[in-house]
């Protein structure tokens, strides 16, 4: 599901820029399956976690339902927002909270590439 | 010579006791007519309004008027600030605006705020109906319950500018302008430290008016209340909430829309402001 994001990203390069100080793990949980986005100075590698035996920094859970939602190309209303999916406790938010939050436009602009292409 | 155009908007400062203290004050005005006096939201500025002050169609019957509050913008903390800790609350942000509009002695304003400012428009129809012609309350509702730890605005392991634009960025409807999308951000990207934070002391933990909404008396200052789709702090089930308890109060859910309509999409946001403001004069 995650396979084309570092595509996305790395060709990007206003994306690649407002990343370039972030250097972490984040762990997508859509339902039973994990992603591990290793973000090396903005530029991403994707991998499919396998035996959910992983180190991370950082975890954003929710159902692939909800997922499959916020990566409409138009959301509905609460499914087009982290903090939207948080609130209506859909997601929720694991591990290394200052990091992540640091780097939140980021990530939310990482995470928005896949709008309509899920 | 290199051609500019020049917006009709006047930008001045004033000196004033606010809360005990002297304050330095910015506020840009256009137009003549009825005062419509705007509130910006919480942890930005004037700038919000900025569409509003240039809509000629506005401004040839209000005298639009936008200040930016202490803290905000273009006007100053008061001396001493580096000492204090900033933090809204109910009654500070009442007087606030009561003595900005007896300062600039309007004469019975239309009062319009958004999200903060839209929850104290209703304080201001309950306590001063009579100091009001109207009020507009945007993204407004009685009560937030605090749905994030904001801790996390003010922390200097991560910078608020940037997170504080981060948490509003979901906060504008996904189909609004790209250009006014990032001004809007750009603002809550500028804001002092700790100032949204403390302005979500009003919003979330000191202003409630559930329990005095029933006392608002629409047939003395009527109650306007536009509220966007999208908005996932003040939602629009919560405005509806809000203006079922409201004997009068004229509710519109505006399509597409998200927390900052007069910012982040000024012109789809006009065409529901307009009817508003025909219904007033």
């Amino acid at each position: 599901m995650l396979d084309t994001l570092p595509d996305l990203v790395n060709s990007n390069p206003a994306l690649v820029r407002r990343g370039q100080w972030t250097h972490a793990t984040l762990l997508i949980e859509i339902g039973d399956q994990g992603w591990l986005v290793r973000i090396d100075a903005g530029r991403l590698s994707v991998t499919p976690e396998t035996w959910r035996v992983s180190d991370w920094d950082f975890a954003i859970r929710g159902p692939e339902e909800a997922w499959r939602k916020f990566w409409q190309t138009m959301p509905p209303p609460m499914h087009h927002d982290l903090h939207a999916l948080v609130r209506t406790g859909k997601f929720r938010l694991e591990g290394d909270i200052d990091l992540m939050l640091a780097n939140m436009l980021y990530l939310k602009l990482v995470l928005e590439t896949l709008r309509g292409r899920v | 010579m290199t051609a500019m155009t020049i917006e009709p908007v006047t930008g001045r400062y004033g000196h004033l006791s606010i809360w005990g203290q002297d304050h330095r004050l910015y506020w840009e005005e256009a137009g003549t007519g009825i005062p419509l006096l705007c509130l910006h939201t919480a942890g930005s500025d004037g700038r919000q309004y900025r569409a509003i002050l240039n809509d000629a169609e506005i401004t040839q019957r209000f005298r639009v008027i936008v200040f930016d509050m202490p803290w905000h913008g273009k006007s100053s903390p008061p001396a001493g600030f580096q000492d204090q800790e900033y933090q809204l609350t109910t009654d500070a942000y009442v007087e606030l605006v009561t003595t900005v509009a007896r300062a600039l002695d309007l004469d019975r304003p239309v009062v319009m705020g958004c999200s903060i400012g839209g929850r104290v428009v209703l304080e201001l129809a309950k306590r001063h109906p009579d100091l009001f012609r109207a009020v507009i309350g945007l993204q407004s509702s009685a009560f937030v319950q605090r749905y994030f730890p904001i801790d996390h605005l003010h922390k200097p392991t991560i910078h608020g500018g940037e997170y504080c634009a981060a948490y509003c960025y979901g906060l504008v409807g996904p189909a609004a302008p790209l250009q006014h999308r990032w001004e809007t951000l750009w603002h809550y990207m500028q804001g002092g430290p700790g100032v949204f934070k403390g302005d979500l002391h009003f919003y979330s933990m000191d202003g409630d008016v559930s329990d005095r909404l029933a006392e608002i008396d629409t047939g003395r200052c009527p109650v306007y209340m536009l509220t966007g789709e999208y908005d996932h702090s003040c939602t629009p089930q919560a405005s509806r909430d809000t203006a079922a308890l409201i004997d009068g109060a004229d509710l519109t859910v505006m399509d597409g829309m998200g927390h900052f309509p007069m910012s982040e999409d000024p012109e789809k946001f006009r065409t529901y402001l307009l009817p508003v403001l025909a219904k007033i004069a």
